[in-house]
């Protein structure tokens, strides 16, 4: 039923503009959070009795460390427990009405296709930014990281609606070598594996972010000891405060209610070992899978290079953390490097380079 | 810079020690300590570099430096991937080609550079786990360590005083505590060991108990590092034993495993003795593919590949079997592939005389999705002159609006032959070797087609048509009159590969994966529950210590203290 199918991709093709018109709302509410987050912030501090952050030591350090602390005791409280931020709200409902559009898209799609819906780039940019979401609001669950929000949504919505705009193809059957019950696990996988090395990726950038205001903080403190001696304990708050308003920005304020870098660099490690084993089975699923299909289970094809190079970028990653000298900000640059990777493989290697996984059905 | 398990100083892990203690959890954060060199002599240079090499930084370094050096091999065409690419590239940058090629861009996963680079990479794992497995060895022996003097020290930590009834001595009251502890910590899969010192001088007696788990954390750990020198051995010496070869087979026609009879390319490995191949015959009794019908969406997508085969070996019943994608043959330890199909049509040519000169399958290979095909026949005997046709052909041949022909669905529509005709020196009487699916006119005069004023010739099967200056007769044999299911036959083009090491290489990669779960996810830690007798009861004190990355250290002090506080109310009650 030629006709039937088609109607059924055309509506897959409404549920996902309709997701995407959503998740484009959900980042503007996100970003609205963020913004809100700063000010309230600065709100708390003005209302902290100012005996507290003396007793902290009054230097910008132990208030950063001090705002680092609670913030992150806010991540790692539960659900109901959480800061009742309310655009960040707003923000994570229009997300879970998105998600919940975009899986009715996948579903209807691989209905109309008669098969899952990941075997050609349009299908699995639909599957796979699908993923990103789902694994986001499964962490949520966990970890408040609704700071991430903005990102997870904005980075769904730019790829979404490039895939609408750009990778849709029609339902065509799918060609031999991808009747395989490896196309289900190998590319699954691999979808996974990427949703949670953007988690980590993000991590990983407010981790640099919340590095440099630490270090922002630490040379208003050495500055205001050397060049003001005259501040005496009791005033000390004072001057911190004009410290830090000489030295001027520490960065977005909104980094007041995010996690020290150091928790911050841990949470991305947790989620980029998850990743990494992910990504392990993937190779190793695929090698499989070529071995069956292509009569070698390695043979350096493009997608394959790229497979592998992202493989030595998160190891290198995980060593990095063990490593003297390299552990916080180098190794976050690590991170962020191998998900430079990962997307660079999924768009420019499957559309500009020759190889064997030929499947993007562009042409 | 010993920090052995059983090493008496209470909390070693707190001192840092040097960065290249090889002896240190993957995920130990190394400290800043200065090393001050002595002089060194020839061998201690030589163990510095050896320090160098196996230190986490180079391996870091050099893992690096491996991720970029892959990179080449993704943008210019790899020999070993895409021959064909490397020989277009060469001929569109004539100037750039032998400067890339000096630097091995077209074999960069055999070049020298990037053979330093792994070779060195590996050559620092192993330097780096060797005396690491020895050290895990010993810690796997050795008990857990004394507790630490003060508890509360540590991170992660807890305290509380319990009462004790009255009359009961405080002191005993306090070992069975910490009996309590032991048994449950046991039971959780900790190792214990009793570290109760008697009362000396003015101080009370102390019982507690040190528990250590997670050894399988550097286990994996272990194992994932040796099961990837495991791959790399199994591709090495695999490689050696390997062999891979291509031949065609045209319906009707059998192959047999042989060198020099079967192969149409055969590339064995360093170790694979050539004279010895398994012995076994395959004949193409039909191939299947199906196609999506006109109007259909993917209109004319070719799938459903089957190549079916009668298979013989000595001593057995012939069996028959089919090789499809994604489904290879297993034959005598060899795996046989299909790798592509086509058009072989049946090709009579007759001198004027009506004697057969030449009488063919010829394989057509397929120039695009719609099957369009490109041929040549080579006549080399039985004629005035020597004859080179090349020849079209099109499963479903339709006229373009510039009158050119094409092939408008891969199936067997209305099949249309055309010929160009060459004659003269085929060039293969000075025993050249020649590709057959390639004609060099350079020595032959163009009789019929192309730039020529005569007429391509054009045949449908069963057609027969005069060759041009008399020489004789050309048919499309019709393979429906010889009891074929459609006038053309078909060919498929299959791949036939011994590969001993890939099951090593599955094995250790599994193996491998495993090891890094055990790695990444096995927490490793050292829980301490201590009591002391106090003037109200006895004080219980809980702390933790985690051995590398482990988020749930504060949990597990908690739920330590939460078991051991609801067994000992349980014992109350």
């Amino acid at each position: 039923m030629p006709e039937a199918e088609f109607s059924l991709d055309s509506v897959s093709v409404l549920l996902v503009w309709t997701a995407i018109a959503i998740y484009a709302l959900a980042f503007v509410a996100y970003a609205v959070d963020l913004a809100r987050r700063s000010d309230l912030a600065v709100k708390a501090k003005d209302a902290a009795p100012v005996r507290e952050l003396v007793a902290a030591g009054g230097s910008t350090i132990s208030r950063v460390r001090a705002q680092e602390d609670a913030a992150l005791a806010a991540v790692e409280a539960r659900p109901g427990a959480r800061p009742r931020y309310i655009w960040a709200r707003i923000g994570t409902s229009l997300t879970v009405l998105g998600f919940l559009f975009h899986v009715g898209a996948d579903i209807t799609r691989g209905i109309a296709a008669g098969r899952v819906p990941w075997s050609n780039m349009y299908e699995f940019a639909l599957t796979g930014t699908m993923l990103i979401i789902a694994v986001y609001l499964f962490v949520l669950l966990k970890y408040d990281l609704r700071f991430l929000g903005t990102f997870i949504t904005g980075l769904v919505t730019v790829l979404l609606g490039a895939t609408a705009i750009w990778f849709y193809t029609i339902v065509v059957p799918l060609s031999d070598p991808l009747k395989s019950v490896w196309l289900v696990i190998h590319v699954f996988v691999a979808s996974l594996a990427t949703a949670l090395f953007a988690l980590a990726f993000a991590l990983s950038v407010t981790q640099l972010l919340q590095a440099r205001r630490e270090r922002l903080a630490v040379a208003a403190d050495e500055a205001s000891t050397t060049g003001d001696e005259v501040a005496v304990a009791g005033a000390g708050a004072a001057g911190a405060a004009g410290a830090a308003g000489k030295t001027g920005k520490t960065g977005p304020r909104f980094l007041r209610t995010l996690p020290s870098s150091d928790a911050l660099e841990s949470l991305a490690y947790r989620f980029a070992i998850i990743g990494f084993i992910f990504w392990t089975f993937t190779l190793i699923a695929g090698s499989i899978w070529a071995n069956d299909a292509w009569g070698r289970y390695w043979g350096f094809d493009t997608k394959e290079v790229w497979t592998f190079v992202i493989w030595v970028l998160y190891a290198g990653y995980i060593h990095a953390r063990a490593t003297r000298g390299w552990r916080g900000t180098r190794s976050a640059w690590l991170s962020i490097v191998g998900f430079a990777a990962v997307m660079f493989n999924f768009t420019i290697v499957n559309m500009f380079f020759k190889g064997l996984h030929v499947y993007s059905g562009l042409s | 810079m010993s920090n052995s398990p059983s090493d008496p100083a209470l909390a070693p892990e707190l001192v840092e020690g040097p960065g290249t203690d090889p002896l240190r959890p993957s995920d130990h954060a190394d400290g800043t300590r200065e090393i001050t060199q002595p002089q060194l002599g020839f061998v201690g240079w030589l163990r510095w570099g050896w320090r160098q090499l196996t230190s986490m930084r180079t391996a870091l370094v050099l893992l690096l430096l491996l991720a970029i050096a892959a990179i080449p091999g993704s943008i210019f065409p790899q020999r070993t991937a895409d021959p064909n690419g490397v020989i277009d590239f060469q001929t569109k940058n004539p100037d750039l080609y032998p400067v890339l090629n000096g630097m091995q861009l077209f074999d960069v996963y055999s070049s020298a550079w990037f053979s330093a680079i792994y070779i060195l990479l590996f050559i620092s794992l192993i330097g780096c786990v060797l005396p690491r497995t020895k050290h895990h060895f010993k810690a796997l022996k050795a008990r857990p360590p004394r507790t630490p003097a003060r508890l509360s020290r540590l991170d992660d930590h807890a305290e509380t005083l319990r009462p004790v009834a009255e009359g009961t001595d405080a002191g005993a009251s306090a070992a069975h505590i910490v009996d309590v502890a032991q048994a449950q910590l046991r039971k959780a899969g900790y190792r214990v060991e009793r570290y109760d010192t008697a009362a000396v001088g003015g101080r009370p007696a102390v019982a507690s108990v040190s528990a250590e788990r997670g050894y399988a954390r550097e286990t994996g750990n272990l194992v994932f590092h040796a099961a990837l020198v495991g791959v790399l051995i199994s591709v090495g010496v695999g490689g050696g034993l390997t062999y891979t070869g291509q031949t065609v087979i045209v319906e009707g026609d059998s192959f047999v495993n042989s060198l020099g009879l079967g192969y149409t390319s055969f590339n064995p490995g360093r170790f694979v003795d050539s004279e010895a191949l398994p012995p076994y015959s395959l004949t193409l009794d039909s191939f299947d593919v199906s196609y999506v019908p006109v109007g259909e969406s993917g209109q004319g997508m070719a799938g459903d590949f089957s190549a079916n085969l009668t298979t013989r070996e000595p001593g057995q019943d012939a069996k028959e079997q089919s090789v499809r994608v994604n489904h290879p043959l297993d034959m005598a330890g060899d795996r046989i592939y299909l790798m592509g199909n086509g058009y072989a049509p049946t090709i009579t040519v007759r001198n004027p005389d009506g004697d057969v000169v030449f009488r063919e399958d010829v394989e057509f290979l397929p120039q695009d999705a719609n099957m369009t095909s490109q041929g040549v026949v080579k006549i080399t005997d039985g004629l005035s002159d020597q004859l080179g046709l090349v020849g079209f052909f099109y499963p479903t041949a339709m006229t373009l609006h510039s009158g050119a022909l094409t092939s408008a669905y891969p199936a067997l529509v209305s099949p249309l032959l055309t010929f160009w005709v060459y004659a003269g020196d085929l060039g293969i009487a000075d025993g050249t070797a020649r590709n057959v699916y390639a004609l060099d006119p350079s020595e032959m005069t163009l009789l019929a087609g192309s730039t020529s004023d005569v007429a391509a010739l054009q045949l449908e099967p069963g057609q027969t048509v005069d060759l041009p200056n008399d020489m004789g007769t050309i048919t499309f044999e019709d393979n429906t009159a010889n009891g074929g299911a459609e006038t053309v036959k078909r060919y498929v083009s299959l791949s036939i590969h011994r590969d001993v090491g890939a099951p090593f290489v599955l094995a250790f990669a599994v193996i491998a994966l495993l090891g890094l779960l055990a790695a990444l996810f096995v927490p490793r830690r050292r829980l301490w529950v201590k009591a002391v007798p106090a003037d109200a009861g006895v004080r219980i004190e809980y702390a933790g210590l985690a051995r590398g990355e482990d988020p749930a250290i504060a949990v597990a002090v908690a739920d330590l203290q939460r078991g051991l506080e609801t067994a000992l109310d349980g014992e109350k009650a």
